[in-house]
């Protein structure tokens, strides 16, 4: 058969083909268990940074030792005991439809579909005392699902810290929910007011620090206004009934948090 | 392709015939992963070894790939290399390839890999296409190490991201140049690369 006739050059294209999906999917596959640790220590050093217990001298196994990880389930806010919070994956949960829900349209304020019927919490103990408490929290932003981190004060309102872990927003706008700055400036501000209402929102422009609602109120970003808008319904989905919000009143009950 | 010699084949792109200062290839990721040493040794390592073993793979199969479809047979394994080194980067090299995974899918574009397994390895055996890739690999890695070792120095005072001028908002006396950190400024800094090597081989310069 010539070199260049329909036959072989058929044969070509079938046996190069099924030749290089072998090879790259064989180095998919081999491969996948060293980067699903990568994934996993990624991930515990974005928590430990957010909690301001990240050392680059001490290695991150040690570090994470002093984060107690449980499982909630955030229907009634107690910790579930039967599941390993080490094996818990909240992504394949919401896949799941024994292990998770789909929320109502007018109450989806976050735009998330699905909503998983257990999370994760991890809790960083201080003197034998919680400190602060971290729960994951997904939104809608402008075009991507964002990922992220939320760090309240053992006071259960005081933000920690904010993190994004994984989002695909506009580099320069609305990925400037990335900016460390940015993300400095949501520590100190209150999740609900004194008669634990929610109240936090990310305004558009500069927070006017003379207003009475200062502590309640996150700069905007420029140029992003959906995407700080589902940052915004981020929190209130999550800190709200459907998220957190009956975990955060068991700790408050209990005095865990104050 | 007027070299022969092997060792010339292997020498020749890193000064003569410089894929980015001569032949003006694979300048877009140039530009894009110079702001620091680190990720251009790994984009550099990354292209000599998907260079290296695209023109080995096309020049062993040259004589059965038929010309109608050749292009996409070298696409394919030029592609197939390039995610086999993105694999392994996410599993040996995690926080550098965070850093730079959308640039290693792109080495697929890379103008040099295709351009070489056109150019070179369809026409010449195994042996000389080896060469032919690691030479123009070296090349370009040595253009981009060059640029980041500029960018780096002069764009945030670090090299390797160990501080080498002190910088001012930390007491010292050096200023970065923010400009040497965005993408455009690796224009600059090859320009004046070409101008020196022009001026060194006043043979590189083309002919009106």
């Amino acid at each position: 058969m010539s070199r260049d006739s329909i036959g072989h050059t058929l044969i070509v294209a079938v046996v190069l083909c099924v030749v290089c999906s072998l090879l790259v999917s064989g180095a998919a596959v081999s491969l996948k268990p060293r980067q699903m640790q990568n994934k996993e220590r990624n991930r515990q050093k974005t928590i430990l940074e957010l909690t301001g217990l990240y050392d680059p001298k001490v290695p991150i196994e040690e570090s994470i030792k002093n984060i107690e990880t449980r499982v909630v389930n955030l229907d009634t806010g107690e910790y579930v005991s039967d599941i390993d919070p080490n094996t818990f994956d909240p992504r394949r949960a919401v896949r799941d439809p024994a292990l998770s829900e789909s929320i109502p349209a007018d109450q989806d304020v976050a735009g998330i579909g699905r909503r998983e019927n257990d999370s994760i919490v991890y809790l960083v103990n201080k003197d034998g005392k919680l400190d602060q408490i971290v729960m994951p929290v997904r939104g809608t932003g402008l075009w991507s699902t964002m990922y992220g981190y939320l760090a309240l004060s053992n006071d259960g309102t005081t933000v920690r810290g904010i993190t994004f872990y994984e989002h695909g927003e506009t580099p320069g706008l609305g990925g400037e929910i990335d900016n460390r700055q940015w993300q400095a400036s949501w520590v100190g501000k209150h999740i609900f007011d004194e008669a634990g209402d929610l109240k936090l929102n990310v305004i558009k422009g500069m927070v006017d620090t003379t207003r009475p609602n200062a502590e309640f109120e996150i700069d905007g970003i420029s140029g992003a206004t959906i995407t700080a808008n589902g940052v915004t319904n981020l929190i209130h989905y999550w800190m709200g009934p459907k998220g957190f919000g009956p975990y955060l009143h068991r700790l408050q009950e209990e005095g865990v948090v104050q | 392709m007027a070299a022969t010699k092997p060792l010339d084949v292997l020498i020749d792109p890193v000064a003569n015939n410089n894929p980015i200062a001569l032949q003006m290839l694979g300048i877009c990721s140039a530009l894009a992963v110079t702001s620091r040493m680190d990720t251009a040794v790994t984009m550099s390592i990354c292209v000599i070894l998907v260079i290296t073993g695209s023109n080995m793979v096309v020049s062993l199969i040259r004589s059965q790939i038929p010309s109608s479809i050749r292009i996409i047979v070298q696409m394919t394994i030029i592609a197939s290399l390039v995610l086999i080194v993105d694999e392994i980067l996410k599993a040996f090299a995690f926080t550098i390839a965070e850093q730079m995974t959308v640039y290693v899918s792109l080495i697929v574009t890379n103008c040099i890999v295709m351009g070489r397994a056109e150019g070179f390895a369809m026409k010449n055996d195994v042996k000389m296409s080896i060469l032919d890739g690691l030479g123009n690999g070296v090349g370009y890695s040595a253009i981009l190490l060059i640029v980041a070792a500029v960018r780096e120095l002069t764009g945030s005072g670090n090299f390797f991201g160990v501080e080498i001028f002190k910088k001012s908002a930390d007491g010292g006396w050096y200023e970065p140049n923010g400009l040497m950190l965005l993408p455009p400024s690796a224009f600059f800094v090859i320009g004046l690369i070409i101008w020196a090597l022009r001026t060194w081989r006043p043979e590189q310069v083309e002919q009106e």
